[in-house]
């Protein structure tokens, strides 16, 4: 491709200590939360987000208790930030405004306000408190590939409309290909105000991470989420080290530093890893059929218990367009399954 | 038979749900039903079906009150004005039933305290949120077995059977249901979570229930429990089905439900909006046959 997009400042926001929480099953300890957001500050990463993987308030039976609360989190991380600023995510009907204020006190600069992408009237009371507030507050389409642009940019207005001055355009799912990408930012970029800036979240299950943030920015994004070792959700975001080192070549400036952020990613991020947070069959059906990322582990987990692949879950969820949120229904899918085949034992049916 | 007289405020879907709910009922007959707005289709329909309407809210129906023997009214409206609207009718001696997230009176489930209320002859209960209905519960199911340290529920529901209001301040689902899951339910602490799915068709309600024990879960008692407890709701509920469960896990004990309404004027996905209808005419009926057994006078307060 003959793009020219060289001069063009963008600023990547880190997802491996939230979205990277997944993987971690929302492990991660405090000591590493402290080494690896200080190695992203040194690096020149100017945002990083720090919650529970499903953001705050995420603290849960549904989708799992953490080694430590948000709070503590926060309170460790923040202080110890020469550089960086720290952001929180926060899905309305999980999350509630007294989590925003939470994190607000607790010295977050950005409130990332998140709802399924054809549901934007939930986060209204939770953008404009963040508005108020005075933080740099972001609206947060998840499973941006399950409608077409023009619906999508409908709810995009919505969330501009509540006080948002950023809009994110999220591929929840790693489903998009580039032109998918394209598509949807390019009609932001023409319908939203000129100073609401657009921003664009991957995920590498079709290995598609970078090349689609490339897309976005070419299209107008100006905020990229990665995830320093591509440590989040699935086979992971988009790698922040790989993706700094395409901007460097063609002249995107990030403000990163490629040695320093791939130090970062081989020997703090990878290292903390429970498992290779690769493209494997089951992170490619994700991408493939346009699952929900997060619905990993939890389908692995279900294919232990009950015999049933995870695979063939998560391709049932698509199916069923399950969304974000619905990690209840893949043990309860794995049950009815299960004992459609007689693979229950009868006292559990 | 005597059947008790009833109010309907806010012809909106649900109050025109409960007007279908309310018109089966044996003990209760629907008489008035109260709006805002003259072109309002609900008031139209509720006049189709013989009630009295008014579009100047609870002032247009007060002076009424006594001559046509309205001894409970429902709230159907929004948290803002129930206060109001509860106050004028109390004076009245008319019982409220709040269906709004106000909860101004104390919380009813019915299978689990409806009785307890008719007893303390409440002027105003609150019906908690579609969620706190459909999953509080089994909560209870759990908790009358042993003790819970911590209950959490997951609602799912259709995003067309989502209202404005709802959607404005979902902050307000989120906290009374989990207040009410501890508080009714019986756990030390409670959680909960609501996801809305856009799906078309539009998908069944589906609730998660959670409930971590203190000792080991007592598996045979706690299936019993659940099992009576499912029986109990679908009385009202008769789309009420446990799917899964319960899953013992450690101390994990989860069901997982799916609530399918009866259809009256609400499609049956909208489970959630039906189990609200149906508990508030549940709550009414007992009521209803308390007084009309002369063990329950309604007074002025």
């Amino acid at each position: 491709m003959s793009l020219n997009l060289k001069g063009i400042q963008i600023k990547v926001h880190d997802m491996s200590l939230r979205d990277g929480m997944h993987p971690k099953r929302h492990q991660i300890t405090i000591e590493q939360m402290k080494s690896i957001a200080q190695g992203l500050d040194q690096a020149g990463c100017p945002l990083i987000e720090v919650t529970h993987g499903d953001g705050l308030g995420g603290a849960s039976v549904n989708y799992g208790f953490p080694a430590a609360t948000d709070e503590e989190y926060l309170r460790a991380v923040i202080p110890l930030m020469k550089q960086a600023k720290v952001s929180a995510l926060l899905l309305p009907g999980i999350g509630t405004v007294d989590h925003l204020k939470m994190a607000a006190d607790c010295g977050v600069t950005t409130i990332r306000v998140a709802t399924h992408c054809t549901e934007a009237d939930v986060s209204e009371q939770h953008i404009a408190l963040g508005r108020k507030m005075g933080l740099d507050t972001v609206g947060f389409l998840m499973m941006a590939h399950m409608i077409e642009p023009q619906q999508l940019i409908e709810q995009a207005l919505l969330m501009e409309s509540y006080g948002a001055n950023c809009i994110y355009l999220t591929d929840s799912a790693g489903y998009m290909l580039p032109d998918d990408v394209t598509a949807r930012i390019a009609l932001a970029r023409e319908r939203l105000k000129p100073e609401t800036e657009i921003g664009f979240h991957g995920h590498h299950n079709l290995s598609m991470g970078v090349a689609n943030s490339i897309a976005a920015v070419a299209a107008g994004a100006r905020r990229i989420d990665c995830a320093c070792g591509g440590m989040g959700a699935g086979a992971g975001n988009t790698p922040m080290e790989v993706f700094v080192a395409v901007c460097n070549r063609m002249g995107i400036e990030t403000g990163v530093d490629v040695f320093k952020i791939s130090d970062v990613a081989e020997d703090l991020v990878t290292p903390i890893m429970d498992f290779p947070v690769r493209i494997d069959r089951n992170s490619l059906t994700l991408g493939y059929a346009g699952v929900y990322s997060s619905f990993l582990l939890f389908a692995r987990r279900a294919e232990a218990k009950y015999g049933i692949p995870a695979r063939e879950l998560l391709l049932e969820l698509g199916r069923q367009k399950m969304v974000g949120g619905q990690e209840d229904m893949i043990e309860d899918l794995a049950l009815t399954l299960a004992r459609e085949r007689g693979l229950l034992k009868a006292n559990a049916a | 038979m005597k059947k008790i007289k009833c109010a309907i405020i806010g012809p909106g879907n649900i109050g025109t749900d409960l007007l279908y709910k309310l018109k089966r009922s044996q003990v209760l007959e629907p008489v008035w039903m109260v709006g805002v707005d003259p072109t309002s289709e609900g008031l139209a329909r509720a006049r189709e079906h013989g009630l009295k309407t008014t579009d100047k809210g609870v002032d247009g129906m007060l002076e009424h009150v006594k001559a046509d023997g309205v001894q409970i009214a429902f709230d159907a409206t929004s948290a803002y004005v129930h206060k109001e609207n509860s106050d004028k009718l109390n004076k009245l001696g008319v019982m409220m039933i709040d269906l709004t997230p106000a909860a101004i009176g104390p919380y009813c489930v019915p299978p689990i305290n409806l009785k307890e209320h008719a007893g303390k002859r409440e002027m105003n209960v609150n019906m908690v949120t579609c969620g706190g209905q459909a999953t509080i519960p089994m909560v209870y199911a759990v908790s009358r077995v042993q003790k819970v340290r911590y209950a959490e529920i997951i609602a799912t529901v259709a995003s067309k059977s989502v209202g404005p209001g709802t959607r404005k301040n979902i902050d307000e689902f989120t906290r009374t249901t989990s207040g009410a899951v501890a508080k009714i339910g019986g756990a030390d602490e409670g959680k909960a979570i609501i996801v809305i799915n856009p799906a078309e068709p539009p998908m069944i309600m589906r609730d998660t229930i959670h409930c971590l024990t203190v000792d080991a879960p007592k598996q045979k008692e706690i299936e019993e429990s659940v099992r009576d407890m499912v029986a109990e709701v679908q009385k009202y509920v008769p789309g009420y089905r446990l799917v899964n469960g319960p899953v013992f896990d450690g101390n994990r004990v989860t069901s997982f439900m799916q609530v399918e309404g009866l259809g009256d004027f609400l499609p049956k996905y909208a489970g959630n909006l039906d189990i609200m209808t149906a508990s508030a005419t549940r709550t009414a009926e007992m009521f209803a046959e308390e007084i009309l057994a002369g063990r329950l006078t309604l007074e002025a307060a």
